[in-house]
């Protein structure tokens, strides 16, 4: 194939404990660490491993953000990802306009296969994928822990509930990954300094003319409930005693 | 009067628990109707079974050859095909409700509300962001359906015991072909099931191998517990992902958790927040599972879990 599209959203670091801002508009993102989304760095490195097997020409990351996002796409591109288009938005954009954007790339770019990331950690929705295959009229492999290709099809392991589901799916389409479909690589310095010479086009997103949906409005932000601190006991007759005088067992 | 569609989850034969679930969600709703739909091959059972949920309204059977298996391609469009008239459309947060309901809500044209935790009114609902790190109140628009999953373990399944109609209903709508199911791979297991069990019991990293992840098993079939594991757990090869907890794996609401040999980063804590009891084992007295527990102890849980299973057998 000649091409993949890869989204990468850039997102606070998998490591920060998230703290809830004192007054409640939102999470403290102030000098906090930021990386690409786990689950789109996965998604980067299955379509690095499917160019580097022959079977795409091109990968092309994608992200939607201020400018600050060129660094996750730098970060893409250091990767091994051979070029990157920065959607610029002054504010987040919800699942369907982020949907809505990839349809416009899609557009312009043809990509055989679209890989994203099954969800995002700062918001938890996981729903971009699958909003995207919609608007395309295109299969969607959700979950995905194993992909394979072949003969204008790609044959899918998903991770559900039950265990793992096997389905096959015509090209083009959206595969969105989970944990383990693979292990990413580690930047190397040399790919940082190459990185910086690769392309990385910026579009507004006034220009992608992208319609507006009716939004979900966060109106207030709270820390969870917590759970109180409780007792440790000495041994294991020290724990079934307590287990007992709950009721438990 | 809120109207809503609530998808049904079932293996094509037995309706899964997260549906009843998702009825206790949608009853919270200020003045709702209630519609379950199921789309099976022959939901006959299926949707008898969903007909005796306490606060369905009716059920809606959609019987054809295509939906011998849940293809959220091929789902998608039957249920804008019914949505029609419904100000909410609801389904599990499941791995079929997250698969299936971005790609109605896109067809419908609007954002979806992810894992409502809490009802505060027809459109203003709870859910949790950064691994349940911070809870959002958000509202969803007006004059568009409400498209929504349902964060199960925040709720209790509602009695069954009622007879509500089932009407059988004809879609009219094309389905792709693009898409096709080939098999299921699923652990065969008479335990109890992970998402519905009321006892749990969980190992982590330091069971060290799948061999001697085996005591995890043991100590849950003397209690007459599921089986659960963390991230690290599941990576390493010791157990399969179904029985993992957390993030990015299930949710969980279990009368009694045991967490045997896990840190508790947070991402798992995410998993099992709504434990009723979290106990802990655990050889770092420092690590961050003691900080949730209910009842924590220190020591080598190779040492423990014998003699718990000694004493609970």
């Amino acid at each position: 194939m000649d091409r993949i599209l890869v989204g990468l959203k850039r997102v606070v670091d998998y490591n920060v404990r998230v703290r809830v801002r004192a007054d409640g508009s939102g999470v403290e993102t102030d000098g906090v660490k930021m990386s690409i989304n786990p689950f789109d760095e996965i998604a980067l490195e299955e379509a690095l491993r499917i160019r580097e097997r022959g079977e795409a020409a091109e990968v092309v990351v994608a992200s939607i953000g201020g400018s600050e996002a060129q660094q996750q796409l730098r970060t893409g591109l250091a990767m091994g990802a051979d070029r990157a288009i920065l959607v610029v938005a002054d504010s987040a954009v919800e699942p369907l306009s982020a949907a809505r954007v990839f349809m416009k790339l899609i557009e312009r770019e043809s990509p055989e296969l679209v890989i994203l990331g099954k969800q995002a950690i700062d918001d938890d929705n996981n729903q971009t994928g699958q909003m995207l295959a919609a608007l395309w009229a295109r299969p969607q492999a959700t979950f995905a822990s194993k992909l394979e290709l072949g003969g204008g099809k790609a044959t899918v392991t998903r991770e559900v509930d039950v265990g793992l589901e096997k389905i096959e799916v015509d090209l083009p389409a959206v595969i969105t990954t989970d944990l383990r479909l693979n292990e990413p690589r580690y930047v190397k310095l040399p790919d940082i300094m190459k990185a910086k010479k690769k392309p990385l086009d910026e579009i507004s997103l006034a220009e992608l003319g992208i319609e507006d949906a009716p939004k979900i409005v966060a109106q207030q932000f709270e820390p969870p409930a917590a759970r109180q601190k409780g007792i440790m006991v000495e041994d294991v007759a020290g724990l079934v005693a307590a287990l007992k005088d709950k009721g438990l067992v | 009067m809120a109207k809503i569609l609530l998808i049904g989850e079932h293996d094509g034969k037995t309706l899964n628990p997260s549906t009843a679930k998702s009825v206790a969600c949608a009853a919270e709703i200020p003045d709702a109707a209630i519609d379950v739909a199921v789309f099976a091959a022959d939901g006959a059972e299926i949707a008898a079974q969903a007909a005796s949920l306490a606060g369905v309204n009716k059920v809606i059977r959609v019987d054809r050859a295509e939906n011998e298996n849940p293809l959220a391609a091929v789902i998608a469009p039957q249920v804008v095909a019914l949505a029609a008239g419904y100000s909410h459309v609801f389904g599990p947060s499941t791995t079929f409700g997250k698969d299936l309901m971005p790609r109605v809500a896109a067809l419908l044209g609007v954002n979806q509300v992810s894992d409502i935790m809490e009802v505060l009114g027809s459109h203003r609902f709870k859910r949790p962001i950064y691994a349940g790190n911070a809870i959002v109140t958000v509202e969803a628009p007006d004059g568009v359906p409400v498209v929504a999953t349902v964060r199960t373990a925040s709720y209790r399944a509602v009695d069954t015991g009622a007879n509500a109609d089932v009407e059988t209903a004809d879609v009219a709508a094309e389905l792709p072909t693009h898409t096709r199911y080939v098999e299921l791979m699923a652990g065969k297991s008479d335990r109890p099931d992970l998402q519905t069990a009321s006892k749990v019991v969980s190992g982590g990293r330091a069971l060290g191998s799948s061999e001697k992840f085996e005591i995890i098993y043991e100590l849950a079939d003397a209690m007459g517990a599921a089986v659960g594991a963390s991230r690290a757990a599941v990576d390493a090869g010791y157990v399969p992902n179904e029985l993992q907890v957390g993030q990015t794996g299930k949710i969980i609401a279990p009368e009694l958790y045991i967490a045997i040999g896990i840190s508790g980063a947070i991402q798992h804590l995410t998993g099992i927040k709504d434990a009723g009891t979290i106990v802990a084992i655990n050889k770092d007295a420092e690590a961050p599972i003691f900080e949730v527990a209910d009842i924590g102890l220190v020591g080598d849980l190779f040492t423990i879990v014998p003699e718990l299973k000694a004493a609970l057998g």
